[in-house]
């Protein structure tokens, strides 16, 4: 059972495992699925600076935070003790693509030549790490929610507000994947 | 002590993204060059699941655990969603995360990771900031 575990899940899976959060957060305290509005939180709690935004009774999302650091401590049990040594499959056209990126290193989820430590305070670190990271902050306040919120819980209460902004999450990531990294990679 | 629950739920959904591979920031270029069908085969079971099941709970007006009822709001449009989804999708892009995968890559060890978590807490603040001066 534990080696059926620890292969690769295929979509699937996932897909039905992540669609009954929704139901599970319901049934357990009639709470919404909905990650980014944590970062709202935090904000709230350490910096509010008397901006409006910020000052509301941040403790009632306290049960969210809860969920975050769950997903945290998920990511380190299912690393710990569930993980699967191989390269991560990832379709051969985009393994072509990123090699002339110079992206050739699979053995881990997060590419190293990218995201390693090394690059933390150069100018690729401040795009992949520092712009990336203020776009998807930003972005998912301005839209009003991320995947989760605005993807999964939204579109399964059928919200159209929440199909247009999976629309454009959509739209701004191909623009991104095709035009705006092709772009970045040349002047790396 | 009430909150542990919700702690367990998000284990599980971080175990999700690990074993699914949806935290890599390789599925993430995968499915915006239309190259795979893993994340859109994903999220269409997933939506299937939660619609099913959202309709199961109106349907049989369900409660919750501690009996309270289960309340549903309607989101409303703003321009917000039109904006502010075209730069989360080109940041999506870019770092491989979405917020709830920040959190499982910090988890599972990419701790330069942190760094990005710092700057979309920034991105939140600043959008907090100036919010009455953007469209909406």
């Amino acid at each position: 059972m534990i080696e059926i575990i620890k292969q690769p899940w295929n979509w699937a899976v996932a897909g039905i495992l992540s669609g009954l959060i929704v139901p599970a957060l319901l049934l357990l305290g009639n709470k919404k699925l909905g990650v980014s509005s944590t970062f709202r939180d935090v904000c709230a709690m350490c910096v509010p600076s008397d901006v409006p935004f910020f000052n509301y009774d941040w403790k009632k999302g306290i049960w969210n935070m809860f969920f975050a650091m769950g997903l945290l401590l998920g990511g380190f049990l299912a690393t710990q003790f569930l993980s699967y040594p191989h390269n991560i499959e990832v379709a051969e056209d985009t393994r072509t693509l990123l090699s002339t990126y110079g992206i050739d290193d699979f053995s881990q989820m997060m590419p190293s030549q990218l995201f390693g430590f090394e690059n933390l305070f150069t100018f690729k670190g401040f795009i992949f790490f520092i712009l990336g990271g203020f776009l998807v902050g930003f972005g998912t306040r301005y839209a009003g929610g991320c995947t989760s919120g605005h993807i999964i819980m939204g579109l399964s209460n059928l919200q159209i507000p929440s199909l247009i902004a999976t629309c454009f999450f959509m739209i701004g990531g191909v623009f991104s994947a095709n035009v705006l990294l092709p772009l970045i990679f040349k002047f790396l | 002590m009430q909150n542990i629950k919700y702690l367990i739920v998000g284990v599980v959904f971080g175990t999700v993204f690990v074993k699914a591979e949806i935290l890599s920031w390789f599925r993430i270029q995968e499915m915006f060059q239309m190259q795979s069908f893993f994340m859109y085969g994903a999220m269409t079971t997933a939506v299937s699941v939660g619609i099913l099941s959202v309709w199961l709970i109106k349907r049989f007006k369900l409660k919750t655990i501690n009996g309270e009822p289960i309340t549903f709001e309607n989101k409303k449009f703003s321009k917000g969603q039109i904006y502010g989804g075209l730069v989360f999708g080109i940041g999506w892009a870019i770092t491989g995360s979405c917020p709830t995968s920040l959190f499982v890559q910090i988890g599972s060890g990419f701790l330069a990771i942190t760094l990005t978590f710092l700057s979309a807490l920034a991105g939140t603040w600043v959008y907090g900031r100036f919010k009455e001066k953007l469209p909406h």
